[in-house]
């Protein structure tokens, strides 16, 4: 039997290597917070993720009691989203502003009262898109 | 001086370096899926308009208290595989007439008197208290969206013989189509999403 000719193996294994290298994405927000994110069905994945701005809900990593608030990379308080979203704002163009959307990624143990006042402020700023980040699952029978 | 050869590089190695990477990348690489439940917000209440006033009939109340008991219309206990069920009954029993004066001619409800009288007028109404859990209020928002779509995928297969999810594809994949807006349109017009979901009550 003839060896099979492995010659062209390094090239096959750098050309995956090379589509693994352009599709990785780095996490570009460091999440300083703990977080499970529920689970659901009824999902929509965002599309265009320049559109979207991130709000990060969790328990802070000291282990101390209530809930906490990131923006970008930082912990934040409520009245901080307004600045926030208008910065969103002004960073996309004109037509692609009724597209925005917000995208809530809160911990299962968090209290509705938190992402009500998170929703309150978005309201006051007429950022009605909103999205409850979830993990997809199987519909519950 | 004779002149050295230069000698070959072996590349043996190359493969298993290749390898290595691969790996590395393959391991670290997460497909970022970001999705969630998409809702959208009311305006901002204006304080000079009065909301309407809805029947009682016409509203489906589902409390979820700080413990995560749900609550149905006030009297029920139910488990969060049972509110899906509820919920689409009351969305299409149909048992009167709708905004424009006519009945419901696609329902497949009990038509009861003391239910909604008709999909465009039914609202569900999801109630909290400040301390509920995040977790809980996702699977209910779930199970109540769901409710619709599975709603929608009915009569989607009625009128178009075609499931509302490769519906929503296809009007998405060509925007410029205007027969396929109107389907789905139409879909949508027949189980609107009136889900409100209210502010949460404090309890002390």
């Amino acid at each position: 039997m003839p060896a099979v000719n492995t010659a062209s193996l390094p090239d096959i294994v750098f050309m995956l290597l090379f589509f693994f290298m352009v599709t990785t994405v780095m996490k570009d927000t460091d999440l300083l917070i703990k977080q499970q994110i529920p689970k659901a069905s009824e999902i929509k994945k965002l599309e265009q993720k320049k559109l979207v701005s991130y709000i990060y809900v969790g328990k802070s990593k000291d282990g101390k009691f209530g809930d906490v608030i990131q923006l970008n990379d930082k912990i934040a308080e409520i009245k901080d989203i307004r600045n926030f979203i208008l910065d969103k704002r002004s960073k996309v163009a004109q037509n692609e502003l009724p597209r925005l959307t917000t995208s809530i990624k809160a911990d299962i143990k968090n209290e509705v009262g938190t992402i009500f006042d998170i929703k309150k402020e978005l309201r006051e700023i007429e950022a009605l898109k909103i999205n409850y980040s979830a993990n997809p699952s199987a519909r519950i029978q | 001086m004779s002149r050295r050869d230069i000698p070959e590089i072996n590349a043996g190695s190359m493969a298993d370096i290749a390898f290595l990477l691969l790996i590395f990348f393959l391991v670290t690489t997460t497909m970022d899926i970001d999705a969630g439940i998409p809702r959208k917000l009311p305006p901002k209440a204006d304080p000079n308009i009065k909301p309407p006033i809805l029947k009682e009939k016409n509203v489906f109340i589902v409390n979820v208290n700080k413990d995560g008991v749900i609550l149905v219309e006030g009297k029920d206990y139910m488990k969060v595989n049972q509110i899906k069920d509820a919920a689409m009954a009351f969305l299409d029993n149909g048992g009167g007439k709708g905004k424009d004066g006519n009945p419901c001619n696609y329902c497949e409800g009990k038509r009861l008197e003391k239910s909604s009288v008709h999909p465009n007028k039914a609202v569900i109404s999801l109630q909290s208290s400040r301390s509920t859990k995040h977790g809980i209020y996702i699977q209910v928002t779930n199970e109540l969206v769901r409710a619709y779509n599975e709603l929608r995928e009915r009569e989607s297969q009625k009128l178009y013989k075609e499931s509302y999810v490769d519906l929503l594809a296809r009007a998405k994949k060509n925007p410029k189509n205007e027969a396929l807006k109107i389907k789905v349109e139409t879909v949508k017009e027949r189980f609107p999403m009136l889900l409100s979901e209210a502010e949460p009550i404090k309890i002390e």
